[in-house]
C-alpha cells in the first residue's frame, strides 16, 4: 500500500486541506473507493478507513493480485468535517454536486475536478453515500439509471438490493453520474447509517466490495459466498412511501429490515404540548422496511417510511 | 390584502406560512397580473427594499392601478428570520426544489403551492441578491431556452445589463426555469449584495419594474423612461477572475467601473507578513460587473466578473 496526497489547497490559517488516497497494486486500474464528501458522513469515513485497514491485511497475506491497481479514498472533504459542518466551510457548497469539476473555477468544482482526474479511468468505482433525508437505509447497491449503469456487475456485491435510481437534474453533477458518464461501472453503496457507527453496518458492506473485487480478480480467492440469495433488482420509483400528514415528535415503531403487514401501525405523531396521539402511521402493504426516518421530530409531507412490497 | 399561500405546521406550535399581498383595483381591474418573488435565498434581501417600494407607490397612486400586483417577499421565510440562505433545518437550497410536487417532501409540497400560485401571470419576476460574497450590476440572467420571449422584457426593466447564459441541467430545478417552461415569463434579477440593501439599486429597479407594468397595462402613468442594457449573449465575453490562493481578499475596484488592461481590481493579503500573495489584474479592457465583497477567499474563491469591452460598445 503507497499512501499518497492527491489533491491539495494551502490555507491562510488552518492546515492545507489534503485528499489522501491510499493505492493497493498497480497496472490495470480496476476499482476506486470514494468515502465521505460530506461533513457529516461518519459512517461512510469509518467504512472506508476499516476498508483500507482490511486491504492492507490483504495485501499482507499475498492476497490482492498485484497485477490490478485499487485506490481508496476515505475522504474527499476533511476540512468540514473537522468542523462538523455538512458542506464546504466557506461558501456551503456540495463536493457532489459539482462533478466533473472545473479546474479554473471556485474552490469545490477544483476539488471535484482535481479528484475526478485521478478516478475517471478506473473500470469499477464505489462510492459510500448519504441520502438528502436523514433516516436509515436497508443497505444496498445503488446506481444511476443513465443508460451506462451495469446491473449485473452490481448483483456481485451480494447484497440484498440494487435500487435503480431515475436521475433529476441535480443528480448529473454527482459522482456517481458522471462515473457513468465516463464509462466507469458506478455504484453507491448505502449502509443503515450516517451520522452514527454503525459496526454491523460496515462490515456488511466491506464484505460486498471484497465479493465484488473477488468477482473482478482483483482478490486472488473467492469470498465464501454460500448463504446469500440472489438481490432484488427494483427501480426507486417501485418504492412506496408513508407520508406524514402532520408535524410534531415522531416515535417509530418499525425498523429497517423489518416485514411488517398491510394495516400494521409503523410510527405515531405525538403533540409536541400535550403529549397526545395526533397521527397514526400504517403500512400501505405487506412489504419490507426499505428506508426510515430518524429524527426525533417530524415535518407534515414527510416520507417517513418507504416500504417494498 | 395579505392572502396565504401556502401553510404547513411545524413539529411545534408554529404554523410555516408563504404569504403574499395582493393589491388591485375596487372592481376587480383588467385581469393583468405581475408577480414580485423575492427571499428565496434567506441571506439576500436587496429585493425587500424593491417589494416595500412597490407597495408604497400603489398606496399613494391607487388610481393608477389597472391589474394586478401580487407581492411575495419571503418566499423562504425561515430562512430570512435566521439568517439563513437555503430551507432551514434541511440544508437545502429552495432555488434547487421546483416545480416540487404535491406528494413530495414538506419542502416540495411548498415549491409546489407557490407555482401553483404563480401561474397566471403575465410577468413573474423573481429578486436575488448575488450572495454575501459578491456585489452585482442591476442584472438580469436569462437561459438560453427562454431567451426569445424574455430579452425583449428585460429590455424594459431598467437593469445595466442582461446576461444570457447556457443552458444547464442543475438550473432545471429554479423557481424561474418552471415558470418559464409552465409559459410564465420569469425574469431572475440579481442586484446588489447579501446581507445588505441598496438604496440607488431598489430605485431603479422599483422603476423598471413600473415602466413594465405600464407595458403589461397593469399600470398608468407618464411613460418611465428606461436605460438600456448591455447584453450579452457569448459566454467567451465574460473573464472570472478567481483567487489563485487563499488569504484575504480586498477590492481595489468597485462594481460597474469600467476597467483597462492591467488595472488592479483587487489584492490578496497575508496579514501574518503584511505582504500581497498576489494582484489581480484585469487581462483586458472591460466592465467590472461583479467584485468580492466578502474579504475571506480559498484558492478559487471568484474574486471578479469582467465582461469584455467589444467594439460597438464602449
Ligand atoms: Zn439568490
Amino acid at each position: 500500500m503507497k499512501k499518497e496526497l492527491l489533491y491539495t489547497i494551502p490555507s491562510l490559517y488552518r492546515d492545507d486541506f489534503r485528499i489522501q488516497g491510499y493505492r493497493f497494486g498497480h497496472g490495470k486500474k480496476a476499482l476506486c473507493v470514494v468515502g465521505s464528501m460530506r461533513g457529516n458522513e461518519y459512517q461512510q469515513i469509518y467504512t472506508c478507513s476499516q476498508l483500507v485497514a482490511r486491504l492492507k491485511k490483504l495485501e499482507g497475506e499475498g492476497l490482492l493480485k498485484e497485477d490490478r491497481e485499487v485506490l481508496v479514498i476515505p475522504s474527499l472533504n476533511p476540512s468540514s468535517m473537522n468542523i462538523e459542518k455538512r458542506f464546504w466551510p466557506t461558501d456551503n457548497s456540495d463536493i457532489n454536486r459539482m462533478f466533473p469539476g472545473y479546474s479554473l473555477g471556485e474552490t469545490t468544482q477544483r476539488i471535484a475536478a482535481g479528484v475526478f482526474e485521478q478516478i475517471k479511468d478506473y473500470e469499477n468505482g464505489i462510492q459510500f453515500a448519504s441520502f438528502y433525508m436523514p433516516g436509515q437505509f436497508s443497505p444496498h447497491v445503488r446506481m444511476m439509471k443513465s443508460g451506462y449503469e451495469n446491473v449485473e456487475k452490481a448483483r456481485k456485491f451480494g447484497l440484498p438490493y440494487v435500487v435503480l435510481r431515475i436521475p433529476k437534474p441535480y443528480d448529473t453533477a454527482t459522482l456517481n453520474y458522471n462515473w457513468q458518464i465516463w464509462e466507469t461501472n458506478a455504484f453507491s453503496l448505502y449502509g443503515s447509517a450516517t451520522d452514527v457507527i454503525d459496526e454491523k453496518s460496515a462490515r456488511q458492506l466491506i464484505e460486498g466490495i471484497l465479493r465484488f473485487m473477488a468477482s473482478e480478480g482483483i482478490l486472488k480467492e473467492d469470498i465464501e459466498n454460500s448463504e446469500l440469495s440472489e438481490p432484488r433488482v427494483f427501480t426507486d420509483r417501485e418504492l412506496l412511501a408513508v407520508r406524514s400528514k402532520t408535524s410534531g415528535i415522531f416515535i417509530n415503531l418499525a425498523e429497517v429490515n423489518q416485514r411488517v403487514e398491510k394495516g400494521q401501525q409503523l410510527a405515531c405523531i405525538l403533540d409536541a404540548g400535550e403529549g397526545e396521539v395526533t397521527e397514526r402511521l400504517y403500512a400501505p402493504a405487506d412489504g419490507v422496511v426499505f428506508f426510515a426516518h430518524s429524527k426525533p421530530l417530524v415535518y407534515a409531507n414527510t416520507a417517513v417510511f418507504k416500504l417494498l412490497a | 390584502m395579505i392572502m396565504t399561500v401556502v401553510s404547513v405546521p411545524l413539529p411545534v406550535d408554529e404554523q410555516l406560512e408563504i404569504r403574499k399581498s395582493r393589491f388591485c383595483p375596487d372592481n376587480g381591474g383588467n385581469g393583468r397580473r405581475i408577480s414580485i418573488v423575492t427571499g428565496i435565498h434567506g441571506d439576500e434581501l436587496e429585493g425587500q427594499l424593491v417589494c416595500f417600494q412597490v407597495a408604497k407607490r400603489i398606496n399613494e397612486h391607487p388610481d393608477r392601478l389597472l391589474g394586478t400586483v401580487d407581492l411575495y417577499p419571503a418566499m423562504n421565510p425561515l430562512g430570512i428570520d435566521s439568517i439563513t440562505r437555503g430551507i432551514p433545518g434541511f440544508d437545502l437550497d429552495m432555488n434547487r426544489t421546483f416545480p416540487g410536487g404535491s406528494d413530495g417532501s414538506f419542502t416540495e409540497y411548498l415549491a409546489a403551492r407557490v407555482v401553483e400560485d404563480l401561474v397566471g401571470s403575465d410577468l413573474c419576476m423573481d429578486i436575488h441578491a448575488s450572495n454575501i460574497y459578491l456585489t452585482e450590476v442591476p442584472q438580469i440572467r436569462i437561459n438560453e431556452l427562454h431567451r426569445e420571449k424574455l430579452v425583449p422584457l428585460a429590455m424594459e426593466a431598467n437593469v445595466d445589463f442582461v446576461w444570457v447564459h447556457g443552458a444547464n441541467t442543475v438550473l432545471e430545478s429554479t423557481l424561474a426555469h418552471s415558470m418559464n417552461s409552465l409559459g410564465v415569463p420569469t425574469l431572475v434579477v440579481e442586484m446588489g449584495v447579501g446581507m445588505r440593501l441598496t438604496q440607488a439599486y431598489a430605485d431603479q429597479l422599483t422603476e423598471g419594474i413600473f415602466h413594465l407594468m405600464g407595458r403589461l397595462h397593469i399600470w398608468k402613468d407618464e411613460e418611465i423612461a428606461v436605460k438600456t442594457p448591455i447584453v450579452s449573449s457569448d459566454s467567451s465575453d465574460v473573464i472570472y477572475l478567481n483567487a489563485p490562493v487563499s488569504g484575504i481578499f480586498m477590492k481595489r475596484k468597485n462594481h460597474g467601473e469600467q476597467l483597462k488592461k492591467g488595472d488592479e481590481v483587487g489584492v490578496i493579503l497575508n496579514p501574518y507578513t503584511g505582504r500581497i500573495l498576489k494582484r489581480l489584474t484585469a487581462p483586458e479592457d472591460g466592465w467590472l460587473f461583479t467584485i468580492r465583497e466578502y474579504p475571506v477567499v480559498d484558492e478559487g474563491s471568484l474574486a471578479a466578473r469582467i465582461l469584455k469591452n467589444k467594439g460597438e460598445r464602449q
